[in-house]
Order: C-alpha cells, then sequence, then structure tokens
C-alpha cells in the first residue's frame, strides 16, 4: 500500500523476532550519529535514504512514515496503519473475531501488536504511554530522527501508575 | 457567573457523579442524546425524565459520527433543567487545539465531568465523506485534560489560568479483542489521568466479572470509579442491530435465545427484565461503582428500570436556584 491511502490495519511481513534483532541493531551509538548527521548534511542523500526508509518499511510493517517509530513498543505491528491512528492500543469496536471496526476482514493491528508482543515477552511495552505525534515530522526518515536524538521520550519509561507521568516530552 | 466550585460545576446541580464517587454511593449514569436541529427543548424533556434518578448525565458528543447539537450546548441545557452533565468529547473531529479549547470551554462553563474517548469512524455516520482526525487517541486526550488542570499546562507547554476542574471519564470495553489487555489499556487511561470510567453494555456477565478481576489484581479498582454499562433491548430488530450493527457490543447466545424465545410481544418486557437483573448482578461484583444506564431513545423507560433495580428518586438534581448558566 502506499501512505497516501487510508490507513489499514496492516499484518507486518516479518517476524517479531526479526523486529526486535533489528531494533537492536539500529539502536542508536555514535557512529549512526555520525552517519545521520552526514545524510542529513546532503539533501539527495538525505532523499535517498528516506526514500529506502519508505520502501523497506511500507513493505514489511504498512509504514506511513510518521518520522517518529513507534515500531520498538508496539510487537513491531505499525499503529499508523489503525485508521483511527492510535499509538495507545486498541479502540472499543474491535470485531469478536477481532476483525478491525472499520475494516471487516482484516485483523485489527492492535490484536496483531498484543499477539506478536505477548508471544516475543514484551507486553509490558503495550503499558507504555506513547506520547502525542509530532506531525511535523511526518514524512522524515524516523531512522535518521532516531539516531539524532529527535524522538526520545516518544513514550514513557513505566507504566505511569505509581507516579504520573508528564505528558510533554522530558 | 461565579467560579463553579469543586462539587458544584454547572449551576443548580450540586452533588453530581463527583459528590456520588466521594460520598461512595452506587453511582448511577445515564444517557442523554442532543437532537438533529436547534431546539433546547429536546435536551430539557429528557433531562426531566432523569432528573433525581441519576447523578449525571452523559451528553453524548455527535454519536456514532452522526451530526447533533454540540455535546458542550447539550451539557449546559441539560444543567439548566437539574441534570449533572458529563460532557463527552471525541477524538475525531477535532484537533489538540480544538479539543483544548473545548475543554476550556467546559471549565469555565462549570461543567463538571467530561469523558475523553476515541469516538466512532466517520463511516459509519451520515458524513461518511468527513475527514476523520484522529490527532490525539482517547489516552493523550485525557492526559491532555488531566495536564491542563492539574499542571494548569496545555500540550505546548504554555499556561493556562484559572485552571477547569472538571472530574475526568474515559471508556473501556471490557469484551473487545485483544481481552485480556483490556484492563491493562484501563490501567493506562488511569495513569493519564481517568478518575472514572464507563464501559461497553454488559449483557455478559461472567465475562465482566474476569476483567473485573483483573481490574483489581492491577489495583486499579481503587483508583477509578468503573461504571458497567447496561442498557435494555426492546425488541427482536434492536437485539440484531446491537449485535451485528454496533461495534464492541457482544450479546451471549443465551441472551439472544431468551430474547427470542419469548412471544414477541414479550420482548420489550423481557430486554427490561434482563436489564433489570444485570444491574443487580453487576452491584455484587467487587470494586463496580456504579452503572451507566444507556437506553438510546427510552430515556422515558429509565426511571422504571432504576426502581425495579431498587433505586430511588433520591439523587442530586434540584432544579436551578438562579445565577450562571442555570438560570438561562
Ligand atoms: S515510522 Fe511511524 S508509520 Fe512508519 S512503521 Fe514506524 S510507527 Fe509506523
Amino acid at each position: 500500500m502506499s501512505a497516501s491511502e487510508q490507513p489499514h490495519p496492516t499484518r507486518p511481513s516479518i517476524a517479531a523476532s526479526t523486529g526486535y534483532r533489528l531494533g537492536r541493531v539500529l539502536a542508536p551509538n555514535r557512529a549512526y550519529r555520525w552517519l545521520a548527521g552526514r545524510i542529513e548534511a546532503r539533501p539527495r542523500l538525505r532523499r535517498w535514504f528516506t526514500a529506502a526508509e519508505r520502501h523497506s518499511k511500507q513493505r514489511l510493517f504498512g509504514c506511513r512514515m510518521c518520522g517518529q517509530c513507534a515500531l520498538p513498543a508496539t510487537g513491531y505491528a505499525c499503529p499508523m496503519s489503525c485508521p483511527k491512528q492510535l499509538r495507545n492500543g486498541p479502540c472499543g469496536g474491535v470485531s469478536a473475531n477481532g476483525d478491525c471496526e472499520v475494516y471487516p476482514g482484516r485483523r485489527c493491528v492492535w490484536v496483531i501488536a498484543y499477539e506478536r508482543a505477548e508471544r516475543a515477552g514484551h507486553s509490558a511495552d503495550l503499558t507504555l504511554l506513547q506520547r502525542p505525534v509530532d506531525h511535523r515530522l511526518a514524512g522524515s526518515s524516523s531512522w535518521l530522527n532516531y539516531w539524532q536524538g529527535r524522538d526520545e521520550g516518544l513514550w514513557t519509561s513505566d507504566d505511569g501508575l505509581a507516579h504520573p507521568a508528564p505528558v510533554h516530552r522530558p | 457567573m461565579t467560579a463553579p466550585g469543586p462539587t458544584g460545576g454547572a449551576a443548580g446541580t450540586a452533588g453530581g457523579l463527583r459528590a456520588a464517587l466521594a460520598e461512595r454511593r452506587f453511582a448511577v449514569t445515564a444517557e442523554i442524546g442532543p437532537p438533529r436541529g436547534a431546539d433546547p427543548a429536546a435536551v430539557a424533556e429528557k433531562a426531566a425524565l432523569l432528573r433525581g434518578w441519576v447523578d449525571a448525565a452523559n451528553v453524548t458528543d455527535n454519536q456514532g459520527a452522526h451530526v447533533r447539537m454540540a455535546s458542550l450546548a447539550g451539557s449546559l441545557l441539560a444543567a439548566r433543567a437539574g441534570v449533572a452533565p458529563v460532557m463527552q468529547l471525541t477524538c475525531r473531529d477535532r484537533n489538540r487545539i480544538a479539543l483544548q479549547s473545548d475543554l476550556l470551554a467546559a471549565g469555565a462553563l462549570g461543567i463538571p465531568h467530561v469523558l475523553l474517548l476515541t469516538g466512532d469512524h466517520p463511516c459509519f455516520g451520515d458524513h461518511p465523506d468527513a475527514a476523520p482526525v484522529f490527532d490525539l487517541d482517547s489516552v493523550q486526550l485525557v492526559w491532555a485534560a488531566r495536564t491542563l488542570r492539574d499542571e494548569g499546562r496545555l500540550l505546548s507547554g504554555r499556561t493556562v489560568a484559572p485552571r477547569p476542574e472538571f472530574l475526568i471519564g474515559a471508556v473501556e470495553n471490557p469484551f473487545a479483542p485483544p481481552v485480556r489487555f483490556r484492563a491493562a489499556r484501563l490501567g493506562k487511561k488511569i495513569a493519564a489521568g481517568a478518575e472514572f470510567a464507563q464501559t461497553q453494555f454488559v449483557f455478559d456477565v461472567p465475562g465482566f466479572d474476569r476483567f473485573m478481576a483483573a481490574v483489581r489484581d492491577r489495583g486499579l479498582d481503587g483508583r477509578c470509579a468503573v461504571l458497567a454499562g447496561v442498557g435494555p433491548i426492546r425488541s427482536l430488530a434492536a437485539l440484531e442491530f446491537v449485535r451485528t450493527k454496533v461495534p464492541g457490543v457482544y450479546v451471549p447466545d443465551e441472551v439472544v435465545r431468551r430474547l427470542r424465545g419469548v412471544p414477541r410481544d414479550r420482548v420489550a418486557a423481557e430486554g427490561v427484565r434482563l436489564c433489570v437483573e444485570t444491574i443487580e448482578a453487576l452491584r455484587a461484583i467487587p470494586g463496580v461503582a456504579g452503572v451507566h444506564v444507556m437506553a438510546f431513545g427510552y430515556e422515558r423507560g429509565v426511571p422504571e428500570i432504576l426502581e425495579r433495580a431498587g433505586f430511588r428518586r433520591d439523587r442530586a438534581g434540584r432544579l436551578p436556584v438562579g445565577g450562571g448558566v442555570g438560570a438561562g
């Protein structure tokens, strides 16, 4: 699907375990930060890099290039493929069989996320509070944003029940 | 108008859900759907039926994505008619600027409670061609409301003064997959600031019991008042409608059999009896703080249901006594 279509729940085409492994490979470090700086200094290279992310993640996850990737905390299922773009879990309209209320016949992406996260022993990730999306980042490379530290505090560090978490990014 | 007090809110509705919960009374809320039209009497009439029977009434926000009078106006009209409103606000139609602005408006007008939810997708409503906004999700909206009220700050970080004082509510559907995640999702809303939660229709009491056990296991019942959703199914057509057309409503087979098993002219009575029995069963479940009666279009039947379930018309909700928005 292309990002210009209406969002619809998308089952990732790779296993969650592969996602977690990729997540570890992409974890920010000094080398990545240096690389991101070099890429961002060259507009054409940046466009090419962003297109590469778009193509690969669209195929793998139905990525919509929100620019602030939630995948590491959602069982590597993209929440922006939800027709309501919910970042904090499923709405109350999921059908008894687990289908999306808007697209009967398609499994709710949050049901998919829950199943993937649980199987991988990551279900506690889903209790973290996801902060509101910064729409200015739409269309930009989440990898560059990640390596440059621009998406820090996208979600809270715990479930926020013991101590209220601030809605503003730290 | 004078500034609303922490228990007062809109003039003439002292008490309300906040008082019921503070006094640890079993709370009762119902629903008022504003009209498709600009007739203020439509809200007043529904409120008059409920006054005294309920601690507060939800005023829905373009429910089912169908255009209706705004919930803020409906809330004011309900307050004028002596019913403490719970103003519903959904993420479907407004971005974060409009949502926060409406929360400030609710604060300024003394709306005592707000209920913050995602909202049905526009594809279900009368304007399927509308833009689905969903700039925030319901957890984020609850979080923004708490930040506004308790920290006096907007999502931008800018300060607001004075702060609104409403009680913050959310919704949960104990029956929607992934069922085992539902108590945790309620936990997220509580962490974000929800102080009460109303649930989707409960027709499956054992299923709801399991949900409440998970809520108690997480220690959430002491932090949030859970009001169980109930309502009467009054015809086989209505049964078919809620089973197949209302997202997220689950009607177990035994309920279907029971309603289909009576003569057609007895379905309405059986539906009401089922609703009464459900309320009685829910009262016995630890951690249930009240019931939320949704009787779309059958507001006149709510008093009978409540009376048969053992409630009396003794809840706050006197007629307005002048001043403020209640003076109308
Ligand atoms: S970058 Fe955003 S849209 Fe793309 S996969 Fe991650 S969360 Fe989904």
